[in-house]
């Protein structure tokens, strides 16, 4: 397995990991954790399909300028998964301060309390 | 009982399978696409940054950074919202809390100053070296929330914190309005002389652009582990 393969299989573990977290526990912090586990698992695949066997990191501090476009990784991907970390940041807080408001309503972070919204 | 067991899995197995027909047939490819191709030879002449990543987020792509800032207000604000009502009053602090030690108060004592110096190191040098507003903002707040560990009673003013946030977000804009003006668009980073190749000094505006992020997304972090930490405990 190259080291592509390797970071692709991690990260899409990660993603299944976190979606079946999140869909079969019944525990709202569980459930938080299970998605930041998910968004863990995309912004890896995101950065391993950035990379291209051989090449370095696109910071030219001892790469020529000239030669650049030859020995450097892609930059786009890992410039989106720094948004995309900080927007999983920003979601994260968001989601465990719901948490806190709904355990303050109930008295309870079990999913199966909260049925109004339930079809 | 067992449809609501296996629900989760038949849906995690047909997403499998859709991840292995990705996986399975990725190949790496060989050259940079036409983008990022662009970007490697033209970021250098065009904004004289080291850090491509970095030109991309505070250049390129500086109005989506913008956005990216806002949104981290808004959640600040919505989490501060949705908090508020069930704040801890100040005199009970921390309520109840054991004291937390002796290791973690001194340990905390050296190692902020630390911290918050790594952090300004960081995001000062985001053109030059890995890193950036966005990580160094995150160490900063890093440090806050040792500080909180240490001294749960503690409390950051919320006015100071708003402070820097609002003036670091009203300067970024303005600095993006002075690119409109005197360069080529919405914070285009020419509105100052690109300097030396791989100086700190360097690359325009960016190193004055990705100290504000770092001043802003720190003060937003801070302030969302503040609202946090100083909700009350329910009974």
């Amino acid at each position: 397995m190259t080291l592509v393969q390797i970071s692709l299989a991690t990260g899409f573990a990660l993603i299944f990991l976190g979606l079946y977290g999140a869909l079969s526990n019944r525990n709202i912090l569980r459930m938080i954790v299970s998605f930041t586990i998910a968004s863990t698992g995309v912004n890896l695949v995101l950065v391993a399909v950035g990379y291209l066997p051989g090449r370095e990191a696109p910071i030219l501090d001892t790469i020529p300028v000239a030669s650049a476009a030859e020995r450097i990784t892609d930059p786009v991907p890992q410039a989106l998964v720094l948004t995309a970390i900080v927007i999983g940041l920003g979601v994260t807080a968001l989601m465990l301060a719901y948490a806190y408001r709904l355990f303050r309503a109930r008295g309870s972070l079990d999913i199966s309390d909260f049925t109004e919204l339930k079809w | 009982m067992t449809t609501r067991m296996a629900i989760p899995l038949v849906l995690v197995a047909l997403l499998g399978t859709v991840f292995f027909a990705l996986f399975s047939s990725y190949t790496p490819d060989a050259s940079l696409n036409l983008t990022a191709s662009y970007y490697a030879d033209q970021t250098v002449p065009e904004t004289g940054a080291q850090n491509i990543v970095t030109a991309i987020i505070v250049t390129y792509r500086g109005l989506d950074t913008l956005g990216e800032v806002t949104v981290l207000f808004l959640t600040a604000a919505i989490v501060g919202l949705v908090l508020s009502q069930s704040k801890a009053p100040s005199a009970h602090a921390g309520a109840g809390g054991l004291p937390s030690g002796e290791l973690l108060q001194t340990g905390a004592r050296m190692l902020v100053p630390v911290i918050l110096l790594f952090g300004a190191y960081v995001f000062i040098n985001g053109h030059l070296t890995p890193g950036g507003g966005f990580q160094g903002g995150a160490i900063v707040a890093s440090a806050m929330l040792l500080m909180l560990l240490a001294d749960p009673a503690e409390r950051f003013s919320h006015g100071l914190i708003s402070k820097i946030e609002s003036s670091a977000g009203l300067t970024y804009v303005i600095l993006g309005l002075l690119g409109l003006l005197f360069a080529g668009g919405f914070l285009d980073n020419k509105i100052l002389p690109l300097g030396t190749f791989g100086s700190i000094f360097s690359a325009g505006a960016i190193p004055l652009i990705y100290v504000l992020v770092g001043l802003k997304v720190g003060a937003e972090f801070s302030s969302i582990l503040t609202s946090l930490e100083e909700t009350e405990d329910a009974e």
